[in-house]
């Protein structure tokens, strides 16, 4: 017994060491460091401010965090157009192996992200393989601009984060009992109506879950939209990334990013609060 | 013989003769002045003699199977407008899958399937007019008990108003009409029950499927809901077929009794016939404690009885079975309808089957004991206490006669078990 306290008291104690000096303390500098003035010569001058938040609420700078929730709900939306029928076939599929199919899924994500977003930058090229082959075809006559647009971001953070949310899915999909459906195919529900009627409003964990977990880090996946957005779009993680790199402004970075973490945490405050209530009713 | 025969009679008997005298009398039909389902014991089937009696199931040579696993086997049934069939039989015997093939949610691999005079192909359960009672209900956890028993009247469109007179009509049938705004985890189980029969039997079913509804239930709940359920029936007049692996449960509930076993059925008949006159070791063995012995026919007596040999002993045997000289069979008895004598009050053992008692059990309202015939062979003995027997008992150990109640023994040739 004692052993076991001791063995206990060790494990948290790395975990809680390891959380304090990785992503506590690095928070506070954040905090600290936002309500500091931006120095020339050193990372940043010592004395107190609030310009760096005031000049975030600036016209130029909400409109970055505009179009940066305006993509990130872009991606979300087609993710879980994608995602929910891939999650759906796979649970419902009889093949013996599904759980397997599911690992499957995640298999391409061992490579790193950034070969994998070059790679999509390879096909989308002026002369990459999907100009080449429309061209060889026929269907066009001279390369599409598919590189360095907004459409070629989003499929990035699409590709990116599709695991994100098949896997939660896949996961309450695979939970839920056949005999509601059944049921409500026995009450004389049509197809499409047990989906709506009842495996939608069951899977609702699953659907915030998964959103969540696209939303989120497509807000802050910076170099998806440096690679094959071009200059051209700026978005909330880029801005971060060019104040502490670029811009060497760690102050400003510093306020930019403390408001996207307020952000994220006023949302997964929310889905906490409507989990708790979903998992009270469907539980 | 001291001790009265027909007190012997299983309980269950006692209480479905009259609890339900009220209700029954309300309807045309009834347990009392319904025609007698007359067993043909060679073909197995029931002929009824009340040509009234509409068929409104009807299953014939169906097939089934599971990865190559026989779960069906050619099998043939009528089920009867507004009667309380069960289907009855061990795991894996193929009740469920009848049941799920009547239902819509199986197909059947060959045979024909009639459902109130029209053959069934792949028609939605709702088209068929049958709905049915899941095992854990299947209650949509995200719906209120009201939402809940109007899904189906909502699904086949039925105009708001109707819906609501229908549902608060049947909620108030399943006493559930103060819980319409509850969601399914915030009632009990005996109220799940409810909800899930009110969801069914809200639809107007012609036939309505109950798929052991009663087996997450703890044992009183259960005996409530039994009586519940039989009462609902009674007042509805829908066909109920009842799916369950509980014999007793099946015997208080039915009008008729189908036992199944390996996919085929075994016996069908009232909930009586199955247990005074099974016709196979199977059911005289699934239904119920029973005592079979090994019999020999030696001979007729004058009274057209047989003199048979039974673990070695000559007793007479009254069936009206006709049985040939040296044939070989089972003879069956119920341990309430045993005889069981002290031998210290039998002046002359000669000729009488003799054992020591093993083991006893006091139930209350009966002396259960276990009785090691002189042969080695165990027998069950269930005797009720009554004023002349108040203070029935025996020692452990003490030697007695063991006989039974003439014309009560069941008598199978059939060597299946």
């Amino acid at each position: 017994m004692k052993e076991r306290n001791f063995f206990n008291v060790v494990t948290i104690a790395i975990i809680a060491l390891w959380l304090l000096i990785f992503a506590f303390i690095p928070n506070i500098m954040m905090f600290v460091i936002s309500f500091f003035e931006r120095s020339d010569t050193e990372f940043f001058k010592v004395a107190f401010t609030l310009d760096n938040y005031k000049s975030f609420f600036s016209s130029l700078y909400f409109q970055v965090l505009f179009n940066s929730f305006k993509m990130a709900t872009i991606t979300t939306v087609i993710v879980l157009l994608i995602g929910y029928p891939f999650a759906y076939m796979l649970a419902r599929s009889n093949f013996k192996y599904k759980s397997l199919l599911a690992i499957l899924v995640i298999i391409p994500y061992w490579t790193s992200a950034l070969i994998r977003t070059y790679a999509i930058k390879v096909l989308l090229t002026t002369n990459g393989i999907i100009n080449t082959v429309l061209e060889t075809v026929g269907i066009i006559d001279a390369p599409l601009n598919l590189l360095y647009t907004e459409g070629a971001v989003i499929l990035g953070l699409v590709y990116t984060l599709l695991p994100f949310m098949i896997l939660p899915l896949y996961a309450t999909i695979d939970k839920l009992d056949v005999r509601y459906i059944e049921a409500a195919g026995d009450l004389g529900a049509s197809k499409f109506k047990v989906f709506t009627y009842i495996i939608i409003p069951l899977t609702v964990p699953g659907i915030i879950a998964g959103c969540l977990l696209v939303f989120l880090p497509s807000l802050g996946l910076f170099y998806i939209p440096d690679i094959l957005g071009g200059a051209k779009n700026l978005l909330i993680g880029n801005l971060i990334k060019d104040q502490f790199l670029l811009a060497r402004n760690w102050p400003f970075g510093s306020a930019v990013s403390n408001l996207l973490m307020i952000i994220m945490a006023f949302m997964l405050f929310a889905y906490y609060k409507s989990a708790k209530k979903i998992n009270s009713k469907v539980l | 013989m001291k001790k009265t025969a027909f007190t012997s009679f299983p309980n269950i008997f006692r209480i479905s003769s009259n609890f339900f005298a009220d209700i029954i009398s309300k309807k045309d039909y009834s347990i009392d002045n319904q025609s007698e389902n007359i067993l043909d014991n060679d073909t197995n089937e029931v002929v009824t003699l009340d040509v009234r009696r509409k068929v409104i199931v009807e299953l014939k040579g169906i097939n089934k199977s599971f990865d190559s696993k026989k779960v069906l086997d050619n099998l043939d049934l009528s089920i009867y407008n507004g009667e309380f069939l069960t289907l009855l039989g061990p795991s894996g015997c193929g009740k469920t899958t009848t049941l799920r093939i009547i239902g819509g949610f199986e197909t059947a691999d060959s045979g024909e399937l009639f459902i109130n005079g029209k053959l069934i192909k792949d028609e939605q359960p709702n088209k068929r007019g049958v709905n049915t009672v899941f095992q854990s209900y299947a209650l949509f956890p995200h719906m209120t008990v009201y939402n809940n028993v109007a899904f189906g009247l909502k699904m086949n469109k039925i105009p708001k108003e109707d819906i609501h007179t229908r549902v608060m009509d049947i909620l108030r049938i399943v006493k559930l009409e103060d819980y319409i705004d509850r969601k399914p985890h915030q009632l009990s189980g005996g109220q799940q029950q409810r909800v899930a029969l009110a969801r069914a039997v809200v639809n107007n079913p012609l036939v309505l499927l109950l798929d052991e509804p009663l087996s997450a239930l703890d044992a009183s709940l259960r005996k409530n809901m039994q009586n519940e359920l039989k009462q609902l029936q009674r007042k509805l007049g829908i066909t109920f077929i009842f799916v369950t692996h509980d014999q007793e449960e099946a015997l208080s509930m039915s009008d008729r009794v189908v036992v199944m076993n390996n996919g085929v059925v075994e016996q069908i008949g009232s909930p009586k016939n199955v247990y005074e006159n099974p016709t196979s070791l199977f059911v005289a063995s699934f239904i119920g404690d029973i005592n079979i012995f090994d019999a020999e026919v030696l001979g007729y007596t004058e009274d057209n009885l047989i003199n048979a040999k039974v673990e070695g002993r000559i007793c007479t045997v009254d069936t009206e079975k006709k049985l040939e000289v040296g044939q070989k069979f089972k003879l069956l008895l119920r341990p309430e309808d045993m005889l069981i004598e002290k031998i210290s009050e039998v002046p002359d053992t000669e000729g009488l089957m003799l054992g020591n008692i093993e083991f006893k059990t006091y139930k209350g309202a009966t002396l259960d004991t276990l009785i090691r015939l002189n042969n080695g062979k165990q027998i069950k003995a269930s005797e009720f206490f009554n004023e002349e027997y108040e203070d029935l008992d025996y020692n452990y150990n003490e030697k007695v006669s063991i006989g039974w109640v003439s014309g009560w023994e069941v008598v199978i040739t059939d060597e299946r078990t």
